[in-house]
């Protein structure tokens, strides 16, 4: 997997860093490297990861101070050149947050902090995120978070579905998310964000690997 | 020097359930006449600014640039000249 070379962006108060680090890494076998949020360039990576987290303690709204740190001008460039972007969990707010993907994540529906595995749909396979598995697929996938009730307006959501965008959906909604969504891409098609956590579910002696064939779509997609 | 208080809301297509929550909890401590309850944030910058007028504009730049993400909430704020010195 010589061709890859992904980036890690470590924001303060990342927590699932390490963990898409170990995945990239040593399970991929990809050359990865971790990108300090005050960085201003992120030299030769040709892919990009923002981790799950509370960024900057998600004071004011999750992942909205994230959007200022040096390394975002470079990763908010490299996406408009059509680099690939991917963001779970508070790497997904933070997304929405800069406007590289539509809507927002809103407080879960019930208030509580939701933390268990949940059953996700493949909508869309013509992705290169999704490309490795089924479409229609039903996959088990960890979430944990507070604040994943993604939310857009009914434009946006037309837009989302007219073009394919929506890439995973939840089969039991934990959160109150619009339209049962779990995971969109731009129109563009090379940022993506999604809620729940496939870096926590990739190798075996985690007890679960459906999370693995996301990481090999994106990984072969690079090469 | 001016003063902006600023009022940060969910917009009101959007469910707000911490306010519901929280009428909840309103209304089994008897509070039968409170309808409708909507939780949202308060900001206070202290802005220093030859005008009154600079000072709104400084505060609406704030709330459009970071306080107050326009695709689910509603910002207004309210400017006012404070006797302190820098």
């Amino acid at each position: 997997m010589a061709g890859v070379k992904a980036g890690v962006v470590v924001f303060p108060g990342s927590n699932c860093d390490h963990d898409i680090y170990n995945v990239l890494k040593h399970i991929m076998n990809t050359d990865t490297e971790f990108l300090w949020h005050k960085e201003h360039s992120i030299g030769d990576r040709n892919l990009i990861i923002l981790p799950g987290g509370f960024s900057f303690g998600d004071y004011l709204r999750c992942g909205a101070a994230a959007k200022f740190s040096p390394v975002m001008n470079e990763v908010i460039s490299f996406a408009k050149k059509g680099g690939v972007v991917i963001g779970i969990c508070n790497g997904f707010q933070v997304l929405c947050e800069t406007g590289l993907l539509p809507g927002v994540l809103l407080r879960n529906e019930n208030l509580k902090f939701v933390c268990k595995t949940v059953t996700l749909k493949v909508e869309n396979n013509k992705s290169i995120f999704t490309g490795n598995y089924d479409i229609k697929e039903e996959i088990n996938i960890p979430v944990a978070h507070g604040e994943g009730n993604y939310y857009c307006d009914s434009n946006t959501h037309m837009e989302l579905v007219g073009n394919n965008q929506i890439l995973f959906r939840y089969t039991e909604n934990p959160n109150g998310s619009l339209d049962d969504i779990a995971g969109i891409q731009n129109l563009h098609r090379n940022v993506f964000g999604m809620m729940p956590h496939p870096e926590r579910a990739s190798e075996k002696i985690l007890g679960n690997t459906d999370g693995y064939r996301f990481f090999k779509s994106v990984v072969e997609s690079i090469q | 020097m001016y003063i902006s208080k600023i009022n940060i809301s969910l917009r009101k297509t959007i469910l707000d359930p911490q306010g519901k929550a929280i009428e909840h909890s309103l209304k089994s401590l008897g509070f039968d006449p409170i309808v409708d309850t909507r939780i949202g944030k308060y900001i206070e910058l202290k802005i220093n600014a030859g005008s009154k007028q600079e000072a709104e504009k400084i505060s609406e730049e704030a709330c459009k640039k970071l306080l107050a993400n326009p695709v689910m909430e509603d910002f207004t704020f309210e400017v006012t000249e404070s006797g302190g010195k820098q």
